[in-house]
């Protein structure tokens, strides 16, 4: 009995080990589950869509392709054929990565630099807050603080430069009319889907160039890796035979050029003075006390002050500043007025009675600290769907570009309400209201995950005319979820839902007439 | 029924251990050298108190004016059984409840995780007043209710399913002891609410890997019928997890190291001794990504033979 015993100890000793490392199983990361893009057309009319920002492709500098039978594009060409005959494992996998399309890949990387950057400062000693500075971006607190709103201004930026940046390689494309590699030289594989879009200047190397220098601008201490990035990407379509390095290049310097305009606007669009100063500051709760309203306060401790109040003067790109604040609801109920009590009431009893099912719903659209912020959500959520669509990279570029723009403009309205208003927090409102996620610090009214949703619901819904209501349902789970946590009240996140679809509805209109259509051509 | 006092003893030492690894993380045990006998079976129930203000933000240390003081409060109840005089299960279920006093974040409750420990003794040999005695023990936990793992500092655990393998040296020299052991601890991936989150890059799944673990425990004191009064020291390692950034939030995966201080008291009454008392403090000295933790216990435990007899084993050895 006694060895018996003994056995089955060691038995169970060893089963113990065993499953324990059978329950390690490597983590999949669904993006990296991306097929390689084989765009269902080509889109070859892209020359004429509307842009967003520049005029005539024409002032743009490429210079013409050498020869295919110039000694520099058969240099290229062997380029190429060294590569493949010696083609690593890594290299195997950046191809695998970046196959899966330019815009796509530009997004995502942009979207972790928002999840790296979107840490709010820590105190001073002194109990104040310091600002991040892009003139010295590597001193704490690091350039960007990546908050809901300077997300959503750098998605919106980058996108439209990648978008702008294509439009003007079509007409170069179109102007040139190089074939791949691949076609003039049928010794090289492809080793990516083979396309018929003219390849000089390379497709990929205009999103690369136009994002890497939007993305200094945004992320200056992130240089280095974003260039390790475009390292990757023209090392991927070398190796995959797809472009030679002068394709790169040409691209790469139209990208670059195209950008330039961006970064001009970028740099005077107010932005930069979004955070207003203390007297500012104050200025907020007087003339809020001043309509007898009760003012917001910051809930952090110690007093945080409140983010971006001046995000409202930011140009937007959708529409004028008159229309920002046309677009501007109505005030919220009177935070003296039973309908308020009875919001803060209906509230109260959310946060005493919390459910398993409530937290679920807050923590998939919390979107808070050390995420891409509820925008990123929405161009992860773009993405999963945009990738099933086979779209060509300037299609990625244009919707991305449409959905990012409402989205930064959605963001420059919600803050012209949530300051015109300066309406408190519903735990401002009543301390026994305890909340399932982290209480952002600026005004309550309206919800920005309810503006940020109802507008990339209404653009989605544009592109996707497929889905049925699946995105105006997600926008509705997003706007309910900051209810349920505490976060919000019921006006906020109708209101906000409403005025969202309004902006939305301004990037549907630009859809409809920029010659793109739902459809590629 | 006559049940010999020591036997007490051993049951609560077991237990003390299961509940100073709840309220740690989730569920290292078992690192004593005290047994119980064949067909003994001793339910016991155990307090909990861990409070903390400050803590480790990767190695720098802080308080945070929207935590305030976290504090979570433990409740378990536990049995331990004597399969032979060389073999005892043990399964515990904790209750818990976890609250800041500052800042909105609303509060925790229910049930962690439940646990089973297999403590078997190995080899035992005896020189002069000295005796000696190697245990080996495996411990498996999992989630007992569907609790939120990614809402740090205030998830009442990781919802990990967890095994551990520990090797415990036993030493005894009269009324003296050290203990000394060391354990393996594997965790499983979880998985959460949401379907991204950034560690140092994001990644697109709503799975995490959790870092394995590592956990050394050292026991020394006095051990005599009736009393026993310990000094512990515990390190607990993750053998991997990432630092929380400057002002950021915590996450299941972070790597959590802690190293703790403190004594243990075990009593029982010469009148009653199936019944026993035990009490502690366990105190965090030195962290990492971990609150700076006063950990207080107490429990209350009660012994009997199933068989209605007094045990021929002489539990007094190791």
């Amino acid at each position: 009995m006694k060895r018996y015993l003994r056995n089955t100890t060691f038995v169970t000793l060893a089963a113990a080990s065993l499953c324990c490392t059978s329950c390690k199983k490597d983590i999949i990361d669904r993006t990296q589950q991306y097929p390689a893009l084989s765009p269902k057309a080509l889109d070859l009319n892209a020359d004429t869509w509307k842009p967003v920002l520049i005029g005539d492709p024409g002032v743009f500098t490429v210079d013409a392709p050498v020869a295919t039978n110039s000694p520099a594009y058969i240099a290229d060409l062997n380029e190429i054929k060294g590569l493949q005959r010696s083609i690593t494992d890594d290299q195997r996998a950046l191809v695998k990565y970046w196959s899966a399309g330019a815009v796509l890949r530009w997004n995502e990387i942009m979207r972790n630099l928002v999840a790296k950057h979107n840490l709010a400062p820590y105190q001073n000693v002194d109990g104040s807050y310091p600002a991040p500075s892009s003139g010295n971006p590597f001193a704490y607190p690091t350039f960007p603080f990546a908050n809901p709103p300077y997300a959503a201004r750098a998605y919106a930026y980058v996108s439209a430069a990648e978008y702008d940046a294509l439009i003007a390689a079509y007409h170069f494309k179109k102007m040139y009319n190089r074939s791949a590699p691949y076609v003039n030289d049928p010794t090289i594989q492809a080793l990516i889907p083979k396309s018929a879009l003219p390849s000089y200047p390379s497709e990929d190397a205009v999103v690369e160039g136009a994002a890497v220098e939007m993305m200094k601008l945004l992320f200056p201490a992130d240089v280095a890796y974003i260039e390790q990035q475009a390292q990757n990407e023209r090392l991927y379509r070398m190796v995959a035979g797809a472009n030679v390095r002068g394709e790169l290049d040409a691209g790469e310097s139209l990208g670059k050029q195209v950008a330039d305009v961006f970064t001009a606007r970028a740099r005077t669009d107010k932005a930069g003075a979004a955070g207003g100063n203390k007297a500012y500051w104050t200025q907020l709760q007087t003339q809020t006390a001043a309509r007898g309203e009760t003012y917001w306060i910051s809930l952090e401790t110690p007093k945080r002050p409140p983010m971006l109040p001046l995000f409202n003067k930011v140009k937007p790109f959708l529409f004028d500043t008159a229309t920002v604040v046309a677009l501007r609801p109505g005030p919220p109920y009177s935070t003296n007025s039973p309908e308020f009590k009875a919001q803060i009431a209906e509230v109260l009893n959310y946060s005493q009675h919390p459910t398993r099912a409530n937290e679920e719903l807050t923590a998939f659209w919390a979107d808070g600290t050390a995420t891409y912020t509820p925008a990123g959500h929405w161009n992860a959520i773009a993405a999963d769907e945009f990738v099933k669509q086979n779209y060509s990279e300037v299609r990625w570029a244009r919707n991305f570009a449409l959905l990012n723009m409402a989205e930064m403009d959605a963001a420059i309205v919600c803050w012209d309400t949530k300051y015109a208003y300066f309406n408190p927090r519903p735990s401002q409102a009543n301390d026994q209201i305890k909340t399932l996620t982290g209480i952002p610090n600026f005004p309550s009214y309206s919800s920005g995950h309810s503006n940020f949703s109802g507008a990339a619901a209404t653009v989605l819904n544009y592109l996707l005319p497929g889905s049925g209501t699946k995105f105006t349902e997600m926008a509705q789970q997003a706007a309910m979820s900051r209810l349920v946590s505490g976060i919000h009240t019921r006006q906020d996140i109708e209101v906000g839902l409403q005025t969202g679809n309004a902006v939305g509805q301004y990037a549907v209109q630009r859809a409809e007439s920029d010659g793109a259509g739902i459809t590629g051509n | 029924m006559k049940i010999s006092t020591k036997h007490f003893f051993r049951c609560l030492l077991a237990m003390a251990c299961i509940v100073a690894s709840v309220q740690r993380s989730s569920a290292q045990m078992d690192n004593d050298g005290i047994m119980v006998p064949k067909n003994y079976l001793c339910p016991g129930v155990m307090y909990g108190n861990s409070q903390w203000t400050n803590y480790w933000e990767g190695t720098y240390k802080r308080s945070n004016g929207n935590i305030g003081t976290l504090t979570s409060n433990m409740y378990s109840l536990m049995v331990t059984y004597g399969v032979t005089n060389n073999l005892i299960a043990t399964v515990s279920l904790p209750y818990i409840t976890t609250h800041s006093t500052a800042g909105t974040l609303h509060n925790q409750k229910g049930f962690q995780d439940a646990a089973l420990n297999v403590k078997w003794k190995g080899l035992k040999f005896s020189s002069g007043g000295s005796r000696f005695a190697l245990f080996a023990s495996v411990t498996a936990s999992t989630p007992s209710s569907d609790y939120q793992a990614d809402y740090l500092p205030l998830a009442l655990g990781s919802h990990s399913t967890d095994f551990s393998g520990r090797a415990v040296f036993d030493y005894t020299f009269h009324k003296f002891f050290f203990t000394g052991s060391g354990a393996y601890m594997t965790r499983s991936n979880i998985t959460i609410d949401r379907n991204s989150y950034y560690t140092s890059q994001l990644i697109y799944s709503n799975q995490v890997e959790l870092p394995n673990m590592s956990d050394y425990n050292f026991r020394t004191g006095f051990r005599s019928k009736y009393f026993i009064a310990e000094g512990v020291a515990d390190i607990s390692t993750s053998l991997g997890g990432f630092d929380i950034r400057k002002n950021d939030m915590p996450f299941p995966s972070n790597r959590m190291n802690m190293t703790s201080l403190g004594a243990n008291f075990r009593y029982r009454l010469k009148s009653f001794y199936n019944l026993e008392f035990t009490a502690g403090d366990d105190y965090v000295v030195a962290g990492r990504n971990v609150g700076q933790a006063n950990m207080i216990h107490g429990g209350l435990s009660y012994i009997f033979s199933l068989k209605g007899k007094e045990s021929q084993v002489n539990y007094y050895k190791n």
